[in-house]
């Protein structure tokens, strides 16, 4: 009889801890999953072939609705560049940006439109980042945060997981 | 029987503005998207609507040198675009822009203007001319990598 009530605590014990290992593991994974959703948005070929020319083609969840509309409203005025498009492409993509847009659970937690509609200066992203010293966004190689591709490996194929991470020297 | 000749008159000019309306543009956008050029078509195109003759150091200077405002076209396509460039605001890596180092480039006519058209308003606040751009890709296709 005594070992029954040693023995119950130890399995409660066991049981506890292999929940909560579990949650854990599940909460990682779901968090990951997360970071690969915007891979599993399939990108339009248009908005791919006009948008990452100069830059990666950033995911459309990244940005709520009336962002991308600003933005694609005034492309000749682009961040400082002329990235006009025929009426044809613009309309296309615009419409495509608009179901995608906000699908993010960062933008979905936060769905205000960032300052100057750029996905860098969101508060989220702020935050992932806050561990990037400035000089490191200054080196040759990196630019600044708007060229994800330096340290996302896997920027292009839209995994912005943080186990791609590789930051250049 | 002169009601049937212009019956018939009639249908055939019905026929002709039919094919005017319908077929003629299907033919004209079916054949626009592939506008599969070469280079070389590219810069005869350039060259006849110059009316002059391009002049290769000209393309060189004009690329290599900025105009007024903060970028030249070598900011971002480096100084030798037989090599890859880097984007001055992003950083992304530029493929590179002659010809000989990447059978890409000047291949579309459509996507070479789309491109003359907002690099030249970065650099120099206005569209290039004709002469220009064949001057540019005068320059280009003389590089070797």
């Amino acid at each position: 009889m005594s070992t029954h009530k040693v023995r119950t605590p130890r399995w409660r014990l066991m049981a506890l801890a292999a929940a909560l290992f579990a949650s854990l593991w599940f909460a990682a994974t779901a968090r990951a999953d997360d970071d690969r959703a915007a891979r599993r948005v399939a990108m339009l070929p248009k908005y791919q072939q006009e948008c990452s020319g100069c830059h990666v083609a950033f995911p459309p969840g990244l940005l709520p609705s009336a962002s991308w509309r600003r933005l694609m409203g005034d492309l000749a005025r682009h961040f400082g560049t002329d990235a006009s498009l025929d009426a044809a492409a613009a309309q296309e993509i615009d419409r495509w940006l608009q179901t995608a847009a906000g699908g993010d659970r960062r933008s979905r937690r936060d769905p205000s439109a960032p300052p100057e509609d750029r996905i860098t200066r969101s508060a989220w992203f702020q935050r992932e980042h806050r561990e990037i010293a400035t000089t490191t966004w200054q080196r040759p190689a990196v630019k600044g945060p708007s060229n994800c591709a330096a340290c996302h490996v896997r920027a292009e194929q839209g995994d912005f997981n943080e186990h791609a991470v590789r930051i250049p020297r | 029987m002169p009601l049937k000749e212009n019956l018939d008159v009639n249908d055939r000019s019905a026929t002709a503005r039919i094919l005017a309306t319908f077929l003629l543009p299907a033919t004209l956008v079916s054949a626009l998207p592939a506008q599969a050029v070469t280079p070389t078509d590219l810069l005869a195109g350039y060259r006849g609507a110059a009316g002059i003759a391009p002049a290769a150091e000209r393309g060189r200077e004009l690329f290599t040198t900025t105009h007024g405002r903060e970028w030249s076209c070598a900011s971002c396509h480096g100084p030798s675009p037989t090599q890859q460039g880097r984007h001055a605001g992003t950083g992304k890596l530029i493929a590179p822009l002659a010809p000989a180092s990447n059978g890409e480039r000047f291949i579309d006519a459509a996507r070479a203007e789309k491109w003359f058209r907002r690099n030249c308003s970065d650099v120099l606040s206005r569209e290039c001319t004709a002469a220009e751009k064949a001057d540019v890709l005068a320059w280009l296709m003389t590089l070797k990598p």
